[in-house]
């Protein structure tokens, strides 16, 4: 059954990209343990509204953990408490009466904040514009049984393809890096037959696009793994590294394809 | 004015070629000379704008959220149909045809949805070649499943993230096309308006959402695919962001829309918990396989589920269609659950919930078995509600899901403002009064990478368009309304959330537009409708200011769209006086409660002309004309 709670939100205000941000604290009542903790943020915002002053900004879209919208830093862990669920997936009944709740926007140079817990998430965009695709133009494609995919490929190819582009990899990492998130497009990409045209200029135009927007360089801290809505595996990072030194010793090939 | 579907002669299997065959082409070198706006990025929306910018148009596309990879196609879950064949089981591009006429209640056109059909088998292949993790079996080959209203397994899926691994298909090949600089790509911005110009569509007016900014973007064509209209109940299964205005206002600059009361009520969702309560969260339909959904006999029965014996239980959807039992469609299993909550028989503590029951399947086939084919589904009940469905029935209650209805257009995807094109569930086309499982995805596919890159093209050839920029004084114009608009919000200063506003819209709208319908109802709608559209542009209260990222400035704009659409959706469904798909009317129905259709007053699309805010719009009639499929009464007795 549900029980209701109070809680104490600190909650990192910021008016504009450039001007100062600070925590503020509010504390709010008559929580459900049924409601999920963006809806507590809902409840915030309209009382903030009643009162006359501006609501809390945050990103949110689906709520049921599959578009990346939303997210923020909970008590310092990206998305929550919660393991393997996106913040929109968090309901309160893991949080206890008179909790204390720190809440700030994902952190990273790469992100930088354009108001409260709302950050620019683009440079993930340009990553996967520099390769994350297989160029095939609309038309061109052939007899999809033409070519078999063992079952285990198609489904290890499924479990990197699941990422949400949610940015917690990011934000939960000392260092900034987004390796998680560009290895498990390189993986998924790079397990499919349909992907091995572009297999090594894919994986050095992605690397060198993550370097070029600023990420950091993974260390094997695990934290992306750890906080990932998808619980996608750090392995996929190995991958990666496999497949960028493949690349490197096939540079000649590969130079002569970029355009 | 007379409305043209164009719809090609010939017989049925060859209207599509004919016609693509009769079309004018633009030729490579002219097609750089053309700016086409993309507003959505959705599974239509990026499927579009990269074939176009594939073909060698210039492409802008648009978004609300931060990237094209957010877009609510993302959530659909069950996967997308196709008439391939691979299970050998006798499907074919007729029995894909046949089934999605009468799924919708003989409310579409059939070439359209034979189109549909027709175009299934390369969305396959496209997908396929992108990279999409479609299921394979262990020798390789592309899986299929099982959907409702079908007797073959047609539907491809990747898991239970369809939606989600074709958008990311579809966005790959739109982020290509970006990096290429074929599409320019405008994140956060928010359509706000249409321009017309000469009586043709030639750019629009939108809202940068960080800087507030009212842009203008002149083109040569528009296309709209901007989804559907859910979220009008407050409550659905739609996006938090899921909103009409875009089409709304191409409803008010001259686009008809069509069937605005055909609404998709999903029979299987987490039932409303509290006040507070922003989404409903689907269960997909698959489950119906192996749960069985009851409610006690007798009213107030306060014991837990698991001490209630059999003998007191009333499996209704069992008892009420035995043939069919608990894998009834989508329109009859919602009605049949509203009936039994109505009459207090419901469970919980709103008892507006019904049990949908593993134990019998876990008895049958073991937790492993139950475990393998749902555990993510199972999870993720789990986590919402804090019960867990191995060991107690999954309450469950319909919520508004999908809408058939949309921007009317002709054959060639055309709504009435030349060169405004409409795509996906934003448009009307192929899904009558009832969608069918795994179609949505299928539809908003064909639109954007097979219909749209051919049919685009004749209007550009065919049409003259003087070159036009944003200094043109219909973008002034169009640019100071919004501009107004989006001031006035702000300054009403009243005592009311937009939320709040919006959420009082979903009660009238889901009491008297939902499920069931009557005339008497569907009048105080109207009524009630316009007295909250009073209330909010008299007592809304929006803080912040305009040149500001502003979310609650953004739901208000959308909430005022919808309290104009509420109550064309009402208007709509009042003058509809027959129950199909959807859309039950309850002077409409037999007398075990079966839905009586009208075909000789009702075969019709209803598409209605904007005449101004709280006035009668005007009816204009597309004919259906059924000359494959006889019309026949849908019985799962």
């Amino acid at each position: 059954m549900s029980k209701v709670m109070t809680l104490h939100l600190r909650i990192w205000r910021q008016p504009r990209p450039n001007q100062k941000g600070k925590f503020v604290s509010y504390t709010v009542g008559e929580i459900s343990t049924d409601m999920s903790f963006l809806e507590v943020l809902d409840v915030l915002n309209e009382r903030l509204i009643a009162e006359g002053q501006e609501p809390v900004e945050f990103e949110s879209d689906c709520r049921e953990g599959i578009c990346g919208s939303c997210g923020a830093l909970v008590n310092g862990q990206a998305h929550g408490p919660l393991p393997g669920a996106a913040l929109c997936q968090v309901h309160m009944r893991h949080f206890q009466d008179g909790d204390t709740v720190v809440v700030e926007p994902f952190r990273a140079r790469p992100f930088p904040v354009i108001r409260d817990l709302v950050v620019d998430r683009s440079a993930l965009d340009r990553i996967m514009a520099a390769g994350g695709y297989i160029s095939v133009n609309t038309g061109q494609a052939p007899e999809p049984n033409a070519v078999t995919i063992p079952h285990g490929k198609a489904e290890g190819a499924m479990d990197a393809a699941a990422c949400i582009g949610c940015g917690a990899c990011v934000a939960a990492c000392p260092n900034a890096a987004a390796t998680l998130f560009t290895s498990a497009k390189i993986s998924h990409l790079a397990l499919l037959p349909q992907g091995h045209p572009e297999r090594e200029l894919r994986t050095v135009k992605m690397v060198q696009q993550m370097d070029l927007e600023g990420f950091g360089n993974c260390s094997n801290h695990g934290e992306c793994e750890a906080v990932c809505p998808k619980e996608i595996s750090i392995a996929n990072i190995a991958r990666m590294r496999r497949e960028y030194l493949r690349a490197l010793t096939l540079m000649d090939r590969v130079e002569t394809t970029v355009r | 004015m007379k409305l043209d579907g164009k719809i090609p002669g010939g017989p049925l299997p060859e209207k599509w070629d004919r016609h693509k065959d009769a079309l004018k082409l633009v030729s490579p070198a002219n097609k750089r000379k053309f700016d086409i706006l993309v507003v959505g990025t959705g599974l239509a929306g990026a499927s579009a704008a990269a074939s176009l910018a594939e073909l060698g148009y210039n492409v802008k596309a648009f978004c609300i959220h931060d990237s094209p990879r957010r877009a609510h196609s993302i959530a659909a879950q069950g996967g997308i149909n196709a008439a391939k064949n691979y299970p050998n089981d006798n499907d074919s591009i007729w029995r894909l045809f046949h089934d999605t006429i009468k799924g919708g209640d003989f409310r579409s056109r059939e070439a359209n949805v034979y189109r549909l059909a027709q175009l299934s088998n390369h969305i396959i292949d496209q997908c396929v070649a992108q990279g999409v993790p479609f299921a394979r079996d262990y020798g390789g080959y592309l899986s299929n499943r099982s959907f409702g209203g079908a007797q073959v397994s047609r539907t491809f899926y990747a898991r239970g993230q369809t939606g989600q691994q074709l958008l990311l298909g579809a966005y790959s090949a739109l982020i290509r096309q970006v990096r290429r600089g074929n599409i320019v790509l405008l994140p956060r911005r928010e359509m706000l308006d249409l321009v017309v110009a000469d009586g043709n569509a030639r750019g629009i007016v939108c809202r940068n959402l960080v800087t507030g900014e009212i842009e203008r973007h002149p083109g040569h064509a528009v296309i709209l695919a901007t989804g559907g209209y859910g979220n009008v109940y407050f409550l659905s299964t739609n996006a938090m962001n899921s909103n009409a205005t875009a089409a709304w206002r191409c409803y008010r600059k001259g686009a008809f829309f069509a069937n605005p009361c055909f609404t998709q009520i999903h029979p299987t969702c987490i039932p409303v918990s509290g006040q507070y309560q922003s989404k409903l969260t689907l269960m997909s339909e698959s489950l119906r396989n192996d749960g069985r959904v009851w409610v006690p006999k007798r009213k107030d029965d306060r014991r837990p589920p698991a001490e209630i014996p059999e003998e007191d239980r009333d499996y209704y959807l069992e008892r009420r269609y035995p043939s069919f039992g608990n894998l009834v469609p989508r329109d009859i299993a919602s009605r049949a659950t509203k009936q039994i909550c109505d009459e207090g028989r419901g469970v919980g503590p709103t008892k507006l919930a019904v049990y949908l029951d593993f134990a019998d399947a876990v008895r049958r086939e073991g937790i492993g078995y139950i475990r393998e084919k749902y555990g993510n589904l199972f999870d993720m009940y789990e986590r919402i509600t804090g019960e867990d469905p191995y060991r107690t029935p999954m309450r469950i209650y319909p919520a508004a899901h999908y809408t058939m209805g949309g921007l009317w257009v002709d054959y060639n995807l055309m709504s009435t403002i030349a060169g405004l094109f409409v795509l996906g569930e934003a448009n009307f086309s192929d899904h009558g009064a009832n969608r069918l499982g795994a179609s949505a995805l299928m539809q908003g596919l064909a639109d954007g990478y097979f219909v749209i890159p051919y049919t685009i093209g004749d209007y550009l050839a065919g049409t003259s368009l003087p070159s036009i920029a944003a200094d043109h004084d219909a973008f002034a114009t169009t640019a100071a309304e919004v501009e107004q608009r989006v001031r006035r919000l702000t300054s009403i200063r009243g005592e009311k959330s937009p939320r709040e506003i919006h959420r009082e819209l979903g009660r009238i709208m889901w009491n008297y537009v939902g499920m069931s319908r009557n005339a008497e109802g569907l009048r105080q709608a109207v009524e009630a409708i316009r007295g909250l559209r009073d209330e909010f542009w008299q007592n809304l209260r929006v803080p912040g200011d305009v040149n500001h990222l502003n979310k609650y400035l953004e739901f208000a704009g959308r909430v005022a769209d919808f309290l104009e659409l509420a109550e064309l959706m009402a208007i709509d469904a009042l003058h509809r006086e027959e129950s199909c798909g959807g859309h039950f009317r309850e002077e409409y129905q037999t007398e075990e409660g079966e839905a009586v259709r009208n075909d000789r007053d009702f075969a019709y699309v209803a598409a209605w002309e904007f005449t101004g805010v709280g006035r009668e719009p005007t009816l204009h009639k597309e004919p259906l004309v059924f000359e494959n499929v006889p019309l026949s009464v849908r019985s799962y007795k």
